[in-house]
């Protein structure tokens, strides 16, 4: 434990920036680069569940294996309990490693195939040394629904749910403070989802651990998520608590995925359905990257000036000029911002009728 | 068109498929049943393994004969597309029942144009030429929404978005207006806005062609969406069936209450989410008696051994696999409605 265990945070970013180069062109002369997360300023309370949601490219995963350190940060800031990592060496990084745990999606691909779940649960006891391994895994792997028998046991002896809560044992086998959880349902079966949310939920509260939990499922992330992380293009675009986010969001592209969520339930809904795709991280629209695809978008301003993240209500705060003033919206007051002109929008055009 | 919409396109009889393996012997299917007409969107749900996928390749005749053993009637425009010798079968699929797939990264061609393989899909069934042929492919894709369809005709796969791609596989299967159009998850690959559009896109195709849609989905959500009537499939068999609405305002089997319950919701956060105990049975060995037994909460003495029989069991309400007495379903559906109202 290290003594500086006293502030409520536990991770902050600032500024966080990340690019990727790739290379482009005929022989691959040209450099480009890939805005993968831009100017990213969040923080991870101890204890709680941040929640980073967006669609496939928005940056999600590459926010957290930067938080990590697992990827080296282009520019700002990372600290981690209290201290500035965003430039420890690898080396330095080693004992810091303990406190700060994955899990991952794919757990047919996480995990080894030629090592028992034994040696896979006790991989990270070997590397920091700790002693008595075999019973600590034993524990764990009951602490996470399977069985001590299953100490020999292969990988390919285990279902998708079950291998998941393997992954769990190993990140939980150091006591670490923090566990990012990088879309560890999406793999698995409706009726095994619950099953395997249900064990993080439970072990959250068993060990106070702190999770970053990163999805494209929305229906998922309410059910564990105390603060929601709205990303979009490399940026946050919305942030603030759990409820906050869902009953009353205030960012249009947060309303268009809340309301993009198909539902079992009976009731009519507001469906905010976005024309054209995401585009490119390479070359991300100017000032606010949502601009093309907004139904609010205002020429000459949301093209023209980059809206700030700002506090809109108490813990919670949104990039957007013209932000939603209720929720649910009527189509035409969605595209009627309050106090602003309307003006032609020929990039709408045809999109309305889709 | 001259056909008419609810008219009464595919008959499903029975439908078993068996894959003989070194292990064992695979009980993929077993004695499904269902029907669809046009117009309707007939949603098949259930979990990995349950058997929704391998139904419609058997439907299809993609399975390998030689190594599968199909039985049952598939009834199509009068003929049982099980029984068609493989050059008939080859006129009827893909002209007259279409597939869209789940990746339409693994479905396209990266190395020819797209237009040139939608093209080429038109002249797998007609005489037309080259020319006809690309601007059908054209057409089509202006169809399906997709911008400037006359110069994105010419570029490859990679140049396209996944929701692009998806489109062009959906324009792709309405070359020759088919009577069928089977999705199976379409929408499984994409982004959930872009999943938006294409289930609204679905929506759009089958009222202006005028078809019979087949939706395969593990997503319930999807399911209530855009289904008319669902059917819920577990470990190869068919456990409930009905109207869509009916389905999820009562659902009759217990599997359908697991799925529903365990199902996280966006509407609020609950305090425990309900999961299904154990895990989906292997399909060498199948349970005996109902396969739902073994996870069932509510199974009592003639769930081991008996296999329930699909029938409605009770006036008003619709085909389910369950031996609960109907009364006991109902009382029990309606705790559960309680509970989650709460």
């Amino acid at each position: 434990m290290s003594a500086n265990g006293s502030t409520e945070t536990l991770v902050e970013l600032e500024h966080l920036t990340k690019h990727f180069d790739v290379k482009q062109g005929v022989f691959a002369r040209g450099t480009a680069k890939v805005h993968a997360v831009e100017d990213v300023t969040l923080q991870v309370r101890r204890g709680e569940t941040l929640g980073i949601v967006g669609e496939s490219g928005c940056g999600k995963s590459t926010t957290a294996r930067v938080m990590l350190r697992l990827l080296d940060v282009t520019s700002g800031t990372v600290r981690f309990d209290g201290r500035d990592i965003t430039h420890l060496s690898q080396r330095a990084l080693r004992p810091l490693r303990r406190e700060m745990q994955m899990v991952f999606q794919d757990p047919y691909a996480s995990l080894n195939p030629r090592k028992s779940v034994g040696q896979i649960v006790g991989t990270p006891f070997a590397i920091h040394g700790v002693k008595n391994a075999r019973s600590r895994v034993q524990e764990l792997l009951e602490r996470v629904g399977l069985s001590p028998e299953h100490y020999n046991r292969y990988p390919h002896e285990f279902s998708g749910g079950q291998r998941q809560r393997i992954g769990v044992a190993r990140a939980l086998a150091l006591s670490p403070k923090l566990i990012v959880c990088d879309e560890p349902v999406s793999a698995l079966d409706v009726s095994i989802q619950a099953q395997v949310l249900n064990l993080l939920r439970n072990l959250q509260s068993d060990f106070n651990l702190t999770y970053v939990f990163i999805t494209h499922d929305l229906s998922v992330l309410r059910q564990i998520a105390d603060r929601i992380a709205v990303m979009y293009l490399g940026r946050v675009v919305e942030i603030g608590d759990s409820e906050q986010i869902y009953d009353a969001p205030k960012h249009p592209y947060t309303a268009a995925l809340l309301s993009a969520v198909p539902r079992t339930g009976t009731d009519p809904r507001q469906r905010i359905v976005l024309s054209g795709d995401v585009p490119s991280p390479i070359d991300p629209p100017q000032a606010c990257v949502f601009h093309p695809r907004c139904p609010r978008f205002h020429r000459g301003h949301c093209d023209v000036e980059e809206p700030e993240l700002r506090d809109l209500a108490p813990h919670h705060a949104a990039a957007c000029h013209y932000p939603l003033e209720r929720w649910p919206i009527t189509d035409e007051e969605l595209r009627q911002a309050e106090g602003a002109v309307r003006e032609d929008r020929p990039h709408l055009e045809g999109a309305a009728h889709d | 068109m001259t056909s008419s919409s609810g008219e009464r396109m595919l008959d499903v009889r029975g439908l078993t498929v068996r894959f003989p393996t070194s292990d064992g012997i695979v009980q993929a299917v077993s004695d499904v049943s269902f029907a669809l007409s046009r117009g309707e969107t007939l949603g098949i749900v259930g979990e990995s393994g349950s058997g929704k996928s391998v139904s419609n390749l058997a439907i299809m005749g993609l399975l390998n004969r030689a190594r599968t053993v199909i039985s049952g009637e598939v009834e199509f425009k009068g003929r049982d597309l099980l029984t068609l010798p493989p050059d008939e079968l080859r006129k009827v699929r893909g002209k007259e029942i279409a597939m869209v797939f789940q990746d339409p990264f693994a479905c396209l061609h990266p190395m020819y144009r797209v237009g040139a393989q939608i093209a080429e899909a038109f002249t797998a069934h007609s005489d037309a030429g080259k020319h006809a042929a690309w601007s059908r492919a054209v057409e089509l894709l202006d169809h399906v929404g997709i911008p400037n369809a006359k110069s994105r005709a010419r570029d490859y796969p990679h140049q396209f978005s996944g929701g692009m791609r998806q489109r062009a596989m959906i324009a792709m299967a309405l070359v020759h207006n088919p009577d069928i159009l089977i999705c199976d998850e379409p929408t499984t690959a994409l982004d959930v806005t872009v999943q938006a559009q294409i289930l609204e896109l679905i929506e759009d195709v089958k009222r202006e062609f005028d078809i019979g849609v087949i939706l395969v989905t593990h997503d319930l959500g999807v399911v209530a969406e855009t289904a008319n009537s669902v059917m819920v499939m577990y470990a190869g068999r068919v456990m409930e069936y009905g109207p869509a609405a009916e389905i999820f305002r009562h659902p009759q089997h217990p599997y359908a209450w697991g799925l529903l319950d365990s199902m996280p919701t966006i509407e609020r956060r609950l305090d425990a989410l309900v999961p299904i105990e154990g895990s989906p049975p292997s399909l060498l060995a199948p349970p005996s008696g109902c396969p739902f037994h073994p996870r069932c909460p509510y199974r009592f003495e003639p769930c081991a051994t008996k296999l329930p029989p699909l029938k409605v069991p009770a006036d008003g309400a619709h085909l389910d696999a369950c031996h609960l007495p109907y009364d006991k379903k109902v009382e029990l559906g309606a705790q559960r409605a309680k509970k989650v109202a709460a």
